[in-house]
Formats: structure tokens, sequence, C-alpha cells
């Protein structure tokens, strides 16, 4: 399986996407080198502006910008964007405005830089405002389209989470973003997992292992965390009975939450959740983490098992 | 201040005076002080400076204003019904169920541009409207209202470097230097010293004005107008409760409206006094 990298997609399609609408502006806070949208500064100078390290009025003027017609785009790193919480509940959700964030080294996969550096609550953060709408890509393919049908077809804020890491690719080239749809990647009848960005790939590794205890796992990249696919999680609760959420975030208000609160209106059914518990993140080599943090492959595995196991009671 | 002209402008502030008692009075709740602070500049802005026509809101080369300091919505929602962008009577809805009047400045209302309440993000909005005006060519100017208690947040000195960055010479920021917040006076809660000369180190035209000097006001932004390079910051100095006596200078009066009936009388009655 090739990894490519989320955010040099990003740039790449921000670069194609400015060429064929000259409305398109860009905004960084001087970390365009890592977002990549360098790229687009290059290229288009005169829509693109280096707000410094200035999130707050980076955020505000993106308002301004969207306010006087222009499709906005605005990147800095996650963890950097959540300082201008306020700016963005006010002056972009309240407005309804057509900006969109895309926001790079989400997660602990920007790895040595630490705690500081890597959110894992930004998620349930952004989810949480009327008016915002949540993508997590699984991979570079999902990002570009993403970032193709959000130009195209949308007006409203939006979050995409990317990553610092390549990540797997999975999907077809030809694959097409429906916002508000899960995608099934692999199906099965005893057990599913939920789950988006990174985390896609390691539930179809724990989905092959798990077939060997005999257990049949659908795998399910719940990519747009709000709105939710809520037809899906009930699907695949009356369905398979148990569900595992794996996401590389906390386990508090992301696709965890999400799912517990689908299955608990709708239809109950055993949820165990993967992810970031209550805890800040460490300097190490990304794919370290995962294991530090009980958020490997084989973590995935035990959750499923651990469904069977209460079965039995 | 004789100019036939600058008496106009008088009327209307004197007119949107007494609507901004008789909303907050209405509502039992609103912000008194920082609306009559503000409103000499706003009549002045909407009724002689600013290329408006509430027949057409969203025409794309009309000048824009971001009222900062959200708080003055019963500042702005006057004067924008006195321009006519609405009518009158919708103004007595202010702050009440089912009415578009929310409390604080809201972009459902016509005529208004973009949300505001929370302090130290306008100025960031409107530099965003001048960087679409730079990039467009467009002739609009974009008007910016920021409060003296408002520059303590930083995001508003984040903002003015920004401005000073792109240059941004179609952009106007009145500053309304009333000297109260809500806690007190601006000197207690936290001094901010000599506010023009920090803005100027900042790269910016700064003049200085009195707030309620009609003739004065129009004079200024004209000069700010045909300043052909950067930003420009209006520091007016102004009053706080400005025509009702017992609010002008009163940190009371921020946020609270006419207690009673017979302060509710006195404050339409020292508007109607009122000399230019």
């Amino acid at each position: 399986m090739s990894s490519e990298s989320l955010r040099e997609k990003y740039g790449e399609t921000l670069v194609k996407l400015g060429e064929k609408y000259n409305d398109i502006v860009v905004l960084d806070a001087d970390l365009s080198s890592s977002t990549k949208t360098a790229t687009f500064g290059k290229k288009f100078p005169d829509r693109f502006f280096n707000m410094g390290i200035s999130e707050q009025s980076m955020v505000s003027s993106a308002a301004g910008l969207a306010l006087s017609g222009k499709r906005v785009f605005v990147s800095t790193f996650a963890v950097f964007l959540m300082r201008t919480y306020e700016q963005i509940r006010q002056s972009i959700c309240y407005n309804n405005v057509n900006v969109k964030f895309v926001v790079t080294h989400a997660g602990i996969t920007v790895g040595e830089d630490g705690a500081t550096h890597q959110i894992v609550e930004d998620v349930g953060i952004m989810s949480g405002l009327p008016n915002m709408k949540v993508i997590v890509p699984v991979d570079s393919i999902e990002t570009q389209s993403v970032l193709e049908y959000l130009t195209e077809n949308t007006t409203t804020p939006y979050y995409v989470r990317l990553s610092r890491e390549k990540f797997p690719v999975l999907n077809e080239p030809d694959y097409k973003y429906t916002e508000g749809k899960s995608v099934t990647f692999r199906d099965g009848k005893d057990l599913t997992i939920f789950a988006n960005g990174v985390m896609v790939s390691f539930a179809l590794q724990a989905a092959e292992e798990l077939r060997t205890h005999g257990i049949d796992v659908r795998v399910i990249n719940l990519s747009t965390v709000k709105p939710i696919d809520r037809d899906s999680i009930i699907k695949a609760a009356k369905e398979t009975g148990k569900i595992v959420t794996a996401e590389e975030h906390s386990i508090y208000n992301g696709i965890g939450s999400r799912v517990c609160e689908v299955v608990s209106e709708e239809y109950p059914a055993i949820v165990k959740r993967l992810g970031m518990r209550d805890t800040f993140g460490k300097s190490g080599k990304s794919w370290e983490l995962f294991d530090y943090f009980h958020m490997g492959v084989q973590d995935i595995v035990k959750l499923g098992l651990e469904c069977f196991r209460e079965d039995k009671k | 201040m004789t100019e036939q002209a600058d008496l106009m402008i008088f009327e209307k502030a004197r007119e949107a005076r007494k609507l901004i008692i008789e909303m907050v009075y209405s509502a039992n709740s609103g912000h008194p002080g920082g609306s009559l602070s503000i409103i000499d500049i706003l009549a002045d802005l909407y009724f002689r400076e600013m290329n408006i026509d509430p027949t057409n809101p969203n025409d794309p080369n009309r000048d824009r204003l971001i009222m900062s300091k959200g708080h003055a919505s019963p500042a702005l929602y006057s004067i924008l019904s006195l321009r006519g962008f609405f009518p009158k009577e919708l103004l007595m809805g202010f702050r009440k169920l089912n009415s578009k009047l929310e409390g604080h400045v809201h972009r459902g209302v016509p005529g208004v541009e973009s949300s505001t309440g929370s302090l130290g993000q306008g100025l960031g909005v409107a530099v965003g409207m001048a960087l679409a005006g730079k990039i467009d060519k467009a002739k609009y100017t974009v008007y910016a209202i920021i409060g003296d208690g408002e520059i303590e947040e930083g995001s508003v000195w984040e903002s003015f470097m920004a401005g000073f960055k792109y240059s941004l010479s179609n952009l106007i920021v009145i500053l309304d230097k009333n000297n109260v917040q809500l806690d007190g006076f601006t000197k207690d809660i936290m001094p901010m010293g000599d506010i023009g000369a920090k803005v100027r180190s900042f790269g910016w035209n700064v003049f200085e004005i009195n707030g309620h000097n009609i003739h004065e006001i129009s004079e200024t932004i004209q000069k700010a107008k045909n300043k052909k390079d950067g930003p420009n910051l209006i520091i007016a100095n102004t009053v706080k409760g400005k025509g009702v006596s017992y609010m002008e200078n009163n940190p009371k009066y921020h946020g609270s409206p006419p207690a009673n009936q017979s302060e509710y009388e006195k404050a339409l009655k020292d508007i109607k006094e009122m000399t230019a």
C-alpha cells in the first residue's frame, strides 16, 4: 500500500482550483511552507495573505473577505487555529460565511514536536459550532475530492483536518466524496469498525486479523464527522450489533461520541471506543505513539474481541 | 457649527438619540452609554459621507461599515432605520423574541454588514473587506467603529499590524474614545497611555477630533479619505452617555437603561434640549 501526503495534495489542489476560480483567496499564519499553501502563494501572490503569527486577525479578516464575495481558505496547524474559537464562532459561523479551514498537523502524527503541537480535541471543538461542518479525510485522494466538492458546491464554513504524516492511499483514483455519506471499505456481519483519517488503514489490518478469530468485520470510513451518517450507524447496530470506533483524536466528542449518541438514541448496541483517553500527546516517532497510547492495530483487535467476550457473560 | 448641512446631521443624531433611549427602555436592557457617544459620528457617516443606498443594500460598490463595538447596536439600528433600511416600528422589537434586532449587532438586519458583539473582531473583518476591495480594485471605503475599552483586546493590535502591511488606504477606523468601560474608567481598568502615538508607531495615519463636533467629524473623514497612503485611524474624543445628563461619564450606564419612568422622561427631555 503506497502512502501520500494529504497536505501536499492540498497545496496542489489549491493551485488547480485557484487557476479555475479567480475569487479564491488563501490566508496563512507563518506556516505556509508546512501547510503547503505557499505553493498557492507563489502562483497567486495577489490572492495570498500571510498574516503573520496572528491567527485571531487572520480568522476575522477571512470573514471580511468572505463577506465581500471571496471563496476563502484558511490554513495553519490545527492546534493554533483553536485559539481563534471565538472568532470562528462569531465572525465565521454566526455570519455563516464561505470560509474553509484546512488545517494540518492534527493529532499525534505530528510526532517529535510533542504534546504542545498534538491536538486531539479539535474535532469536538469544531463540531459543537452551529453552521460548522467537519471532515477528516482518509487519504490524499479523498482530500482532493473534498476540496473540489467544497469549492464547487458549498458556501458555508467547513473544518477539514489534515495530518503532517503521509497516510496510506485507500481510495481508487476516481473516488468522489459525498458529504454526509460514509464509505464501506469492507463488508462484514459480526462487528463494525467506524474509523476516519489514518485509523481506517489500521482498522482494515485489524479486520484481517479478527477474521482469523472467526469474526467477520465491516470497516467504514466516517470521514464526515458532521453531518454524521446516521443511517450507516443504525444499519451497523442492527446488522452487526457490535461497534468499535477508532480515531486519532480524543474519545470525547469525536466519532466515538457521535456513534454512541446515534446508537443510544436509535438502536442501542455495544460500542467500544479507541482514541486518546483524556490525555495529552507526547514526543516520539508518529507510528510509535500509536502503540504507546494503545491505539495500534493490536489494540483495535483487542477491543473487537472484547465485544464478544462481554457477549458471553 | 452653523452650516445647514451640519445642523441637519445634528437633528438626525438627536432623533437617533431619542430612539436609543426608547429602545433600551422598552427592552429594559441594552447599552445606552456607548450608543450615545458614537451617534453623532454614525449620523454623519450614514447621512453624508457613505455611498449607500437603502433600496440596494447589497450593491457591490457600496461603502461598508463594521460596528466592532457591537453593544452599540441601538445606535446602529436607529441610524439604519432613520436612513431607510427598515421601518422605524421594528426598532421597538429590540432584544425581544421574534425580532431580528438581536441584543448585539446582527447581520440579519438590513444594512448590517457583519455580526459583532464579542469585542476585538470587527477591525479584522474590516481589514478583510478592505483587502477584498484592493483585490477587486473597487472604489469603496471600509469603515470600522471600535471602542477604547475594546482595544484592550490583543487581536485589535494584530489587525493594526495587518492594516499597515497591506497599506489599506481604503480603510478608515474610528475609535470612540469615551474613556469608560463596563467596570469603570479605562484609565483605571487598563491604562493605554498615548493611543495615537501607539497606533502611529504601527504605521497608521492618525487624526484626533471632538467626536461630537459634526463639522470636525466630516472634515476629518474627508481628510482621511483623501490620504493616498496607509490605513487611517480617527481618535474621536467623546462623552459616554452624551446628551443625557445623568448618563454622561457614568459607567453605570454602559449597560443599563433608564431605571424608571422619571429617568426615562428626564433622558428624553435632556435630548430635546440639546443645542448644536
